[in-house]
């Protein structure tokens, strides 16, 4: 089966297709949208082990030769972060029945979400650099359709500034291609691997890298980028927040990793400094409005800017302790960042409001609930059994090898800060007296309860079982320290 | 011919810049407009300005002549994403100019307790 890894990509494009006939039967709409993720899932799962027993796969399109047709490219980096976006997706389509309400489950929802899929998937599978800026395009728009959907005032408001970033950015991505085809004339990614080590004058290509940055920072949210993110995630409500704040940061995260590992190697003296410096800035500025706000949406959105300064902060090191750490702690902070969102809209609907001041006391009525979100705040904050520490402590490490050991302090002194901002929505929402609170009817509450649960309980073997799953992030920070593996694969014979 | 271009194109991001920094919602959009026209210029100049034929393949036209065809399906594929997103930010400037009853970005910076 070679075409298996467009699989991914193209169940849900087919179900979303077929969605768009009835928009108004909704138990139909619920029952094929949460088929087409299970079917999704499905598949990545079988691509996994057939990347993981054949290596790098790579089909492309059309039976045109590597560098002229469009490759489509599965190593396992990208699996593993298709398989992360196909679990949240999934879990996120459960949590919307309950809690979206039957307006926006009428107005093409589902589809929404399932083209985001698609847009998730693509980016992270494609091998060529203009596809990656379609399937970037692809994913924005559902996310533009998906931000403003409900058409509130607050949501209206910051769409308009979410789209302008992105028009913007977009724009910046095009520019940034012209630059790299006009030097390189090629625009496929293994292509340019080779070519770019050829070119003698570096100079144009570090500016050329630096713009890339740029652009993938727009989407990522790094340091001096991240401006329009706190107001334009607070927007939208918390399924779409989960969805958002769990994949489309993640996305330009994973474009810097594949462009800074790929074919932007020939300075990396100023190149991987820059990102480094900027990641700490990043941390910096994320624990900033993570301790400043008295909001629990707040609070988790700006630990999503902290979260991809570290990761960066690993990529940075270009060293295998670093590179392996980031991998881990990607995969993990979707994870961790969808159940923490899920567990913070069910505290939100309980008490009808987001502000902590007015919250107290859920433990003596929510106990279970209070329980897993403390083993997930724990999760988020790195301590050691869960899932966040494997991947922090390589990251330490991959820093204290490399040339910015500063940098590593300044990621751990911050894991304080992120476990100091995560207990805080738990001891002022679940410890004190109690406030009176909106009774929520069982059925609803077990509907969005079981699927936070669930994403907990993944974290948790994610952390516990991290010997079962390092083959796997070796097997794709392999991939990324050899450009070779890459190229070979998508440019036989 | 590229020189007068890139001038070109630096002139139109120059006023997509301007106008995108302005206050009213619709000088916004022309500036997007203007910045989308300035990057596919961009792409079309990057790609080269050789080639006298047109990438159609005709007799007695030989491969030195024709213009570099992948810029050019490039910027089509880049033409429809903006029409699509520039057609999505009219109709949304119009929504919440019937919402909000303005169109100065800094009546629409919003706070917590006014939203």
């Amino acid at each position: 089966m070679i075409n298996l890894l467009l699989f991914p990509i193209l169940i849900p494009l087919l179900f979303a297709a077929i969605l768009l006939f009835f928009p108004k039967n909704i138990s139909l709409q619920r029952i094929i949208s949460a088929a087409a993720a299970v079917a999704t899932l499905i598949s990545v799962l079988f691509l996994l082990l057939k990347v993981k027993a054949d290596g790098v796969q790579a089909v492309t399109l059309g039976s045109w030769d590597a560098p002229f047709g469009i490759t489509m490219v599965s190593d396992m980096l990208s699996v593993l972060l298709v398989l992360s976006a196909t679990i949240i997706t999934l879990f996120v389509i459960f949590y919307s029945m309950p809690t979206i309400g039957i307006d926006r489950e009428k107005s093409f929802y589902y589809p929404a979400v399932l083209f985001l899929l698609v847009g998730v998937n693509g980016a992270f599978t494609t091998g060529d650099i203009f596809n990656l800026f379609v399937f970037f395009e692809v994913l924005l728009m559902a996310s533009y359709m998906l931000i403003v959907h409900g058409g509130e005032k607050p949501q209206l408001r910051e769409s308009i500034k979410y789209l302008l970033v992105n028009v913007i950015s977009s724009a910046l991505f095009v520019a940034a291609v012209a630059f790299l085809y006009s030097v390189t004339g090629t625009l496929n990614m293994a292509d340019l691997a080779v070519k770019i080590p050829q070119i003698e004058e570096t100079g144009i290509l570090t500016v050329i890298a630096v713009m890339f940055l740029v652009v993938f920072g727009f989407k990522a949210a790094i340091f001096p980028l991240y401006f329009w993110l706190p107001g334009a995630y607070h927007a939208p409500p918390i399924p779409v927040l989960a969805l958002f704040g769990a994949l489309l940061t993640k996305v330009g995260v994973y474009a810097i990793i594949r462009t800074y590992t790929l074919f932007f190697t020939m300075n990396i003296a100023f190149t991987h400094e820059l990102l480094g410096i900027i990641a700490i800035l990043t941390i910096l500025a994320g624990c900033i409005g993570a301790l400043a706000y008295f909001d629990v949406k707040k609070i988790i959105i700006y630990n999503i800017i902290i979260a991809v300064g570290v990761i960066l902060f690993g990529i940075a090191q270009m060293n295998e302790a670093g590179i392996e750490g980031a991998l881990f702690y990607l995969v993990h902070d979707m994870l961790i960042k969808a159940a923490l969102f899920f567990l913070v809209g069910i505290v939100a609907v309980i008490f009808g409001t987001s502000n902590l001041r007015e919250m107290g006391g859920l433990m003596k009525t929510y106990p279970v609930l209070g329980w897993v979100y403390l083993i997930a705040a724990f999760g988020l904050a790195g301590i050691p059994p869960l899932s966040g520490f494997p991947g922090k402590l390589l990251i330490v490490q991959g820093g204290f090898e490399g040339p910015q050991f500063w940098g590593s302090i300044v990621v751990l002194a911050t894991s304080l800060l992120v476990l100091l901002s995560a207990i805080r929505i738990f001891i002022y929402a679940f410890w004190g007296e109690p406030v009176k609170i909106v009774p929520l009817k069982k059925r609803s509450y077990y509907q969005m309860f079981v699927p936070a649960v669930i994403l907990v309980g993944i974290t948790v073997i994610l952390g516990v079982g991290a010997e079962l799953f390092m083959p796997l992030i070796n097997g794709a920070g392999e991939v990324l320290l050899n450009p070779s593996i890459y190229i070979d694969a998508v440019l036989k014979e | 011919m590229e020189i007068i271009m890139s001038f070109v194109i630096g002139f139109l991001f120059m006023a997509a810049v301007y106008l995108m920094l302005s206050k009213s919602l619709i000088r916004i959009i022309i500036g997007t407009g203007l910045l989308s026209h300035g990057a596919h210029l961009l792409i079309l100049t990057m790609g080269g300005l050789g080639g006298t034929a047109p990438p159609v393949v005709a007799d007695g036209v030989s491969v030195s002549d024709y213009a570099d065809p992948l810029p050019q399906a490039l910027i089509l594929t880049a033409i429809v994403i903006s029409f699509a997103v520039t057609s999505f930010f009219l109709v949304l400037a119009y929504r919440a100019y019937q919402e909000l009853g303005t169109d100065n970005m800094n009546l629409m910076r919003g706070t917590e307790d006014n939203d």
